[in-house]
């Protein structure tokens, strides 16, 4: 069990590390200043869900630190989700990205934090006060984008149908999940999926924007099946650790 | 006459500013005054502004979830000093819009210690320790300032600078007790950021032209050499006790004057750089130019999408 509740809590923390990574590219890139500003919270705040995530992981493996498994794993062993890791692009683009895993992550903590798990459960209250927001943030860009200007609208309509086969993802449920689901400690992500069409479809009505159709339904991050973007992102970022095996930062 | 009323005015003016009273965005003010803080408030914002962006440069590589962390957080509160300046400027009758094109066109210069490169993680330490311990004396002097917005913006962002100066002399101190390679860098960053760092504080008194009405105003409290020194003297200290070496053979202990005698700065350096021509002006400029032209197209919709807004609550 404890291994399994390990990688689930991998999973949670990878998501969060991830995207708060991404996130922190934007850091001085900002369309405007307020939101230069802005998107660097969300980035801090991932990176805090994602250290409170990696402690509990690091109790749970009793051997390797937060550091260590944020900094010395591997791309194959690595459990985010896809949608976490795909290249910002523009603005748009990761607007349209957030907002549909905001969307989930949203319901997913809101139904994870009933979980039998005590860390989990608190850890999940704690994230979903920030998740609010960002979900507030990315879901009014995304009304703006889309009701803004006809190039706007264009723009953020074809990154919808570029990042739409990496969200079925998200309602999967494998043999870890299945399991923590059992025991009352994870979620059934399959049961968050009409809520988060309700989200998605009344997003969409009102960025006057049109939800893609199903095509190529990509998966397998959670089980440490990537896009090729990942592994750049883990060389940048795993950089000093790797080169300097004996130091202390 | 019109001449007369006008110096009675400025007479008034300074006598305000001799008995220490804040001048208010709407009050009367010499233009010299006006033009004086357009320049410095803008110079000041414009260099938050650039200056997120050697550090923003390792915020993908820092080295731990700690350090992650207190980077994008530094990186975040030196936007934050932008978006208060830039206000604080505006209260002078000018826009933001026109301070970035005063940027962009170079009129408006910035800090340039942000045109040297960030080459190493300990960077990041002699950034904060230094640049920010730099920043901080002059800023300390300005909550003093005579300009209302602008006093009371320094007194908020002094409480956040002291914080990224403690920051970047923990990075310091943990790599200089660190592997040897560590203490390279830590080292070799020190080398890099000290004559940049001393040369923030501008020219000598006695090549400042512009010293003279700012002191009158009571818009600078200290001159340049004065804040040097005092920067100098402070810091001497820290590098000792984490058994770091600055890099000046000049560098001692004046018992007589009670201050540390320093080097001569390489002022063609400085000016090259001011001017245009250091290691990474170009760089800086075309980084921000970048991000506001790509920005374009989200701003326009988003007036779009405002003003579409407001035709459907009308």
């Amino acid at each position: 069990m404890d291994n399994e509740l390990l990688n689930y809590t991998l999973r949670i923390a990878d998501n969060s590390l991830i995207l708060g990574q991404r996130m922190s590219e934007w850091c001085s890139k900002g369309p405007t200043l307020e939101e230069d500003i802005a998107l660097s919270n969300i980035s801090l705040d991932l990176f805090g869900q994602a250290n409170g995530f990696y402690s509990y992981a690091s109790q749970l493996d009793g051997n390797k630190s937060p550091d260590d498994l944020a900094f010395l794993r591997n791309e194959r062993e690595f459990f985010n989700q896809q949608i976490v890791e795909l290249e910002n692009i523009d603005f748009g683009n990761t607007i349209v990205r957030n907002f549909l895993y905001d969307s989930y992550n949203f319901l997913f903590y809101s139904s994870l934090k009933n979980s039998k798990d005590d860390t989990l459960s608190a850890l999940a209250s704690k994230s979903l006060k920030e998740v609010k927001y960002h979900l507030r943030h990315s879901k009014n860009w995304l009304i703006r984008l889309g009701d803004g200007t006809e190039f706007s609208k264009q723009k953020v309509q074809q990154s919808l149908e570029d990042i739409w086969q990496y969200t079925h993802d998200m309602f999967s449920m494998d043999e870890i999940d299945n399991k923590m689901y059992k025991l009352n400690i994870g979620i059934n992500n399959s049961h968050l999926k009409d809520e988060w069409d309700k989200i998605i479809d009344e997003t969409l009505l009102e960025a006057k924007l049109v939800r893609p159709e199903d095509g190529y339904k990509a998966k397998g991050g959670k089980n440490g099946m990537h896009t090729e973007h990942l592994g750049f992102l883990l060389a940048e970022m795993q950089f000093l650790q790797r080169a300097h095996p004996n130091a202390k930062w | 006459m019109q001449n007369n009323i006008l110096t009675m005015t400025e007479e008034k003016f300074q006598i305000r500013i001799d008995k220490e009273e804040k001048i208010e965005p709407k009050d009367w003010m010499p233009e010299g005054y006006r033009k004086h803080l357009i320049r410095q408030i803008s110079q000041h914002a414009h260099s938050e502004i650039i200056g997120m962006q050697p550090e923003g440069n390792w915020i993908s590589r820092a080295p731990s979830l700690r350090a992650k962390m207190i980077l994008l957080a530094k990186v975040q509160d030196e936007a934050g000093h932008g978006l208060y300046l830039y206000s604080a400027c505006e209260t002078l009758g000018i826009s933001r819009q026109e301070l970035v094109s005063q940027l962009h066109s170079g009129k408006a210069k910035y800090s340039s210690i942000f045109n040297y490169p960030t080459l190493s993680w300990a960077d990041m330490g002699a950034i904060g320790w230094l640049v920010d311990g730099a920043a901080i004396v002059n800023q300390v002097s300005l909550q003093r300032t005579s300009f209302g917005p602008y006093s009371r913006g320094m007194v908020k962002i002094c409480k956040e600078e002291s914080f990224h100066q403690r920051q970047g002399y923990e990075i310091m101190a943990q790599m200089a007790k660190g592997t040897s390679e560590q203490k390279a860098m830590a080292q070799d960053a020190l080398n890099r950021f000290w004559w940049p760092s001393i040369m923030m504080f501008g020219p000598n008194d006695s090549d400042s032209p512009r010293t003279g009405n700012a002191m009158k105003w009571k818009i600078k409290r200290k001159t340049n050499d004065e804040l040097r020194q005092e920067f100098i003297d402070k810091t001497v200290n820290q590098a000792e006790i984490i058994g770091l070496t600055i890099p000046d053979k000049d560098l001692k202990w004046n018992e007589q004057r009670q201050h540390y005698d320093f080097g001569e700065m390489d002022w063609d350096e400085f000016w090259n750089v001011v001017n245009g021509n250091g290691p990474c002006n170009k760089q800086r400029l075309n980084h921000h130019k970048k991000a506001h032209d790509d920005g374009q197209w989200v701003r326009e919709a988003a007036k779009s999408y405002a003003q579409k807004q407001e035709l459907i609550a009308n």
